[in-house]
Order: structure tokens, then C-alpha cells, then sequence
């Protein structure tokens, strides 16, 4: 079940990296919406008598480019180190020490941005989106991690992740989750990471970044909600260990699926082990199995049984998932700002709103006869709006495919 | 019978079997897909950061960028182009609707902070300059200027204090779509005299 597994996280990702699936041309709200540029309605003075020189503005510089690369080769190292403590060294105290030096570096030091997290929607909508340039570090930040788990397993999350950290030290009083609730939360992951990919490919939102729990306590501000649902995940984090982690990081998803490949990983001797079993209590992830007298023990009829029975299933499952998607994609376009703008101007047109909005208001300023255009385009144009961005519809369908079938293989595997 | 269906153990051939051979081969597909995307990547990248920025042509001065910045103190700022400036004695951006008085008292103020610091320079000519450390980019003073003035002041990110999120906050909530990734280099879209 595995190998399945591996199969179609291989086909996904070629199919994401390749870009198969045609790109979504970006939205011509910016070139639309041009206000008018300003009036000289009094002409500026000379100032010939007092020989009053014009001051210039300021323009301060943004943090120097050179420091990204910086961060780029401190994430090389933290990785290295990691890797080294986690497999070589075998040293809980010192993947600590680590962590917390990630924490105060990625987390305090850099304000938790740009992330390997968030990484995921710049590739995506680099990949989309033709005029999006992603910066390089961005990218750094994104592939460096996964080409480590290829090699060491997870030590990305072990002790580099800021966010990992953070949840690590609140992990004060460990309870042992279930294990069918573990598999069922850990379903989440794989939707979040779908819609993640989906609202960042349409250009709606990066979802990952409005919705970082911790992101406000490495800024040390942010909006009250933002903080509540972090302290919210703090206080779970006491009792249950890293709940981001393990029950939402998209990323997580997608190292989680490497790191069955990885070609060195932490591992229980055998003929080291006694059996006590002591560890499986310890862990506070639930990562450590009943010890088993041989490997590869599996019961080979059980597996292919569960194979055919998927396979069996993945249509069903997947037109549900159309259907699914078919259904909510209406909902879900109003996410994009071109889309919800369109739907007011809709309203606005036929009468259903009398005020306006700050964004129908802004685009009523630019004339008339550009929203008729705007309202012409056949996508938008129909009562019921579908995603303004010109074959995105397909697009929805596919990833959802992609993301179910990664759910899929990865839960059952 | 489950005997019989075990793979050989690695011991009993030659240190290849199909499990192995098949995790090898998928995990060099991996890394070959990995190596693809990072030449794809920095194929589409490029190596200058970007950063956020408001084109002051589009931005409506709603007065999201006072509210909607994860900072406390917002990171976007009234900016003077002070070549596009009439220095008129009664500034639309300085003076409230209908102001008691010309003069630089409170009350008369358009500016909720009294951040626009009023001084004379020659008669009729008054000069208006924003102190950075007061505002807090509601951008009033901007809407009052772009509508009866030559609209010298806009709002502009201000990069010593921008975080550069991300995911920023006040471009999701941007009504009209003014806000857009500069390249880090040119980090200001400003307000420029337009020559003939």
C-alpha cells in the first residue's frame, strides 16, 4: 500500500512541477482600476523671493538583499546541524537547544516570514501565475527541507521549524491521542494543503499566512483573532504535542509522504531492544509502534485486499469529490477579490444593493463604460459567478483529484 | 502459508530485492523531481527580493492601511511630493471641511494626529510636511488633496517599518487593488512631476 502511496505522490508532484494543468492568467483588476493621476490645479510657485529650496521625500530601504541570503545559509546549516544531533548524535538536549535557537532566529529574529510553510503558495502561484516571480530565497526556503527529509527524515521539523519549536516547549503534561482519532485529524492536513494550493493558485488568498497560528507572538502583535487561536494552540499544545504539526502544517503533508522514502532515519536497533515498550508510553506523538517479531511482518492478502477495495472505490470518490467541488466552487470563488467585486457590481447593476462598497465605489470611479466590458466576460456575466479566472473550474476539479488521491494513499498506506 | 509469501529476506539475494529496488527507484524519481523543480524554479525566480508597495495612481485612500497592518503603528505613511505641491495657504489636505479658522490650531486640522506640520514661506506660500513619526496612513489628508488640490500627498509603504508579510494583511483587505510586489531595489512607487 505503500508503493501505491509513493506512486501517486510521484505522478502529483511531477504533475505540479511540470505544470500540466494550464496556467490561470492573472486578473486585470490593477490596469482597470487606474485612478486619475493628479490635477495641477495650482501651479507649484517658484519662490524667488525667500530662495526656498523643494525638500525630497524620504525613501528608507527595505532590509538589504543580502541578508536574505544569510537566512538562506542559516537554514542550510540548522538543517545540517539538525540532522547531525537527530541521527548521530542522538541527543534530545541538544535538538532542543537548536529549536530554541530556530525559534529566536526564524521565529522572533526574522518575524516567522518567509517560512517553508508559506513557501508552498509562492511556488504555486509562481507556477500560475506568469508575472509572479518568485524570489530565489523563497524558493530556498521551500525546496532545501524536502531535499533533507529525502536524505535524513524529518529534522526540518525537529529542530529548525520556528513553529515546531514553539509547540515543542509548551509540551508540558503529554496525552496519548487515539490512534483513529490521530488518522482521522491528521485527514485535515491533506484538505488544508488542497485549499491551500487551490486559493493560492487562483490568486485568491495564501491562506497558509492569514491563518499562521503563531505567526502574532513572533511579531509580537497582529489581530486579536489571529492571537486567540494561537494561544488556543498553545494551550492544547500542553496536553497534546505539536497539534499544528501534526493535525494542519501542509507542509508537514508533504514531508510526512517524503520521509517514508528517506534513506537514513532514526530507528530502534532490534537486537539492542529489550521489549520493554517504555518508549511507546514516552512519546508524546504516538510515533513509536508495538515492537514486532520480524520485518517485514505484513499480511500481504490483508493489504491487497485493501488495494482492489480502493481502487474499487477511487471512482466513486472521486466523482463525490466533483460533485463536492462542482458544489462549492461558488462559494469558494467569492474568495477572489475580482470575483466578489464582480458579484457586487452585479447587484449594484440590477438594482439588488443601493450603497456601495469601497471597492464597487473605487470601480464606479473609473467610468461606466469599463464595467460593461468587465461585466461582459461570459464567465462572469451569468447570475450565477463562477471563478472569474478563465479555466480555473478544471483546475478545481483536478487538484481536489490530486489531494484525494494523496489523502488516499497516505492514510491507507 | 504466510511463510511462503514473505519476500526473501536481504541476506538471501545478494542484497537486492523487488521492496528495495522499488523504494530506490522511487526515491531517485523523487530527487530527480526535486532537482526538475528546482531548475524550474530558479528558471522562473528571480534573485531580487520583492516588496510591498501601493500605486498611488490606484489607491481610493479608504483608509484600510490605518487598520488593517499587523503592526500596531501601521507601515504605510503619507508621503510629499513636494515638486507637485501648490503650496497653497489653504490646504485641503491640512484643513478640515470647514476649519473655524486659517490657522494651525487643532480644531481647524484635517489630520487626526496632527501630523502635517504647517510653516509659512513666502507670501501666499505655506509649506506642509509630514511627521512620519504621527501618522498613521489613514490617508485623509491624501483624499482631501487628490480632490480640491494637485494631490502632492499619497500613501506609500514605508520600508524601515513594513514587515514585508507574506500575506500582507492591508493588500488583502485593499479595496481597489492598489497594492502590489515591487522589486526590493525600487522599493517606492512615488508621485512624480510628469515633464512635457
Amino acid at each position: 500500500m505503500i508503493r501505491f502511496g509513493y506512486i501517486i505522490i510521484s505522478i502529483a508532484f511531477f504533475l505540479i512541477v511540470c505544470g500540466i494543468t494550464s496556467s490561470v492568467p492573472a486578473a486585470p483588476m490593477s490596469r482597470q482600476l487606474q485612478a486619475q493621476a493628479g490635477v495641477e490645479r495650482f501651479p507649484p510657485p517658484d519662490f524667488v523671493e525667500s530662495g526656498y529650496e523643494l525638500p525630497s521625500p524620504t525613501t528608507p530601504h527595505p532590509r538589504q538583499n543580502i541578508y536574505e541570503y544569510v537566512d538562506a545559509v542559516v537554514l542550510l546549516a540548522a538543517l545540517g546541524l539538525a540532522s547531525y544531533l537527530v541521527l548521530k548524535k542522538r541527543s534530545r538536549r541538544a535538538i532542543l537547544t537548536l529549536s530554541v535557537f530556530s525559534l529566536f532566529y526564524f521565529g522572533f529574529w526574522r518575524k516567522g516570514c518567509v517560512c517553508s510553510i508559506g513557501a508552498i503558495q509562492n511556488i504555486v502561484l509562481s507556477i500560475f501565475d506568469r508575472d509572479y516571480a518568485v524570489p530565489f530565497v523563497v524558493v530556498v526556503f521551500f525546496l532545501l527541507p524536502l531535499v533533507f527529509t529525502l536524505f535524513f527524515g524529518r529534522t526540518f521539523c525537529a529542530a529548525v521549524c520556528p513553529l515546531g519549536a514553539v509547540q515543542d516547549l509548551v509540551l508540558l503534561r503529554p496525552v496519548a491521542v487515539p490512534s483513529w482519532l490521530e488518522s482521522g485529524l491528521r485527514l485535515f492536513a491533506y484538505a488544508y494543503l488542497g485549499a491551500a494550493v487551490l486559493f493560492a493558485a487562483t490568486g485568491s488568498a495564501f491562506i497558509i499566512c492569514r491563518y499562521d497560528p503563531f505567526i502574532s507572538f513572533f511579531r509580537l502583535s497582529g489581530s486579536l483573532n489571529i492571537l486567540v487561536l494561537g494561544g488556543c494552540f498553545l494551550l492544547v499544545g500542553v496536553f497534546i504535542g505539536r497539534p499544528y504539526c501534526r493535525f494542519f502544517c501542509p507542509y508537514g503533508v508533504i514531508l510526512r509522504q517524503l520521509s517514508r522514502l528517506s534513506k537514513w532515519r532514526v530507528s530502534i536497533t532490534p537486537d539492542d531492544c529489550i521489549k520493554c515498550r517504555l518508549c511507546e508510553d514516552s512519546c508524546p506523538f504516538g510515533a513509536i509502534k508495538v515492537p514486532t517479531a520480524e520485518w517485514p511482518a505484513r499480511d500481504y492478502d490483508k493489504s491487497k485486499k485493501r488495494l482492489a477495495l480502493l481502487l474499487l472505490l477511487l471512482p466513486i470518490l472521486i466523482l463525490a469529490c466533483a460533485w463536492a467541488v462542482s458544489t462549492a466552487s461558488d462559494l469558494m470563488s467569492r474568495t477572489h477579490p475580482t470575483v466578489r467585486l464582480a458579484d457586487r457590481i452585479h447587484l449594484e447593476e440590477t438594482g439588488k444593493e443601493e450603497e456601495t462598497t469601497d471597492a464597487s465605489a473605487a470601480f464606479w470611479a473609473t467610468g461606466k463604460e469599463m464595467s460593461e466590458s468587465f461585466m461582459q466576460r461570459p464567465r462572469i456575466s451569468r447570475p450565477q459567478l463562477k471563478p472569474a479566472a478563465g479555466s480555473s473550474e478544471d483546475f478545481w476539479d483536478w487538484s481536489l483529484l490530486l489531494s484525494l488521491l494523496a489523502i488516499l494513499s497516505g492514510e491507507q498506506g | 502459508m504466510a511463510e511462503n509469501k514473505r519476500e526473501p529476506a536481504l541476506h538471501e539475494t545478494n542484497g537486492i530485492n523487488r521492496r528495495h529496488f522499488l523504494r530506490d527507484s522511487i526515491w531517485g524519481a523523487c530527487l530527480a523531481g526535486l532537482g526538475g523543480a528546482a531548475a524550474f524554479l530558479s528558471a522562473k525566480s528571480r534573485s531580487q527580493d520583492t516588496v510591498w508597495q501601493i500605486d498611488p495612481y490606484v489607491c481610493v485612500q479608504c483608509g484600510n492601511c490605518a487598520t488593517y497592518c499587523v503592526l500596531e503603528e501601521s507601515a504605510v505613511k503619507c508621503v510629499h511630493a513636494y515638486a507637485m505641491c501648490g503650496y497653497c495657504k489653504i490646504c485641503f489636505g491640512f484643513f478640515g471641511p470647514e476649519p473655524f479658522d486659517i490657522t494651525e490650531a487643532a480644531e481647524n486640522q484635517l489630520c487626526p494626529t496632527g501630523a502635517i506640520k504647517r510653516t509659512f514661506v513666502e507670501d501666499p506660500y505655506y509649506e506642509y510636511i509630514i511627521d512620519e513619526s504621527l501618522c498613521m496612513g489613514c490617508g485623509k489628508c491624501v483624499k482631501g488633496c487628490n480632490t480640491f488640490g494637485n494631490g502632492s500627498l499619497f500613501l506609500q509603504v514605508r520600508h524601515d517599518r513594513c514587515l514585508n508579510c507574506n500575506e500582507c494583511s492591508i493588500a488583502a483587505a485593499c479595496p481597489s487593488g492598489a497594492f502590489k510586489r515591487v522589486p526590493a531595489d525600487r522599493p517606492y512607487l512615488l508621485k512624480m512631476v510628469e515633464h512635457a
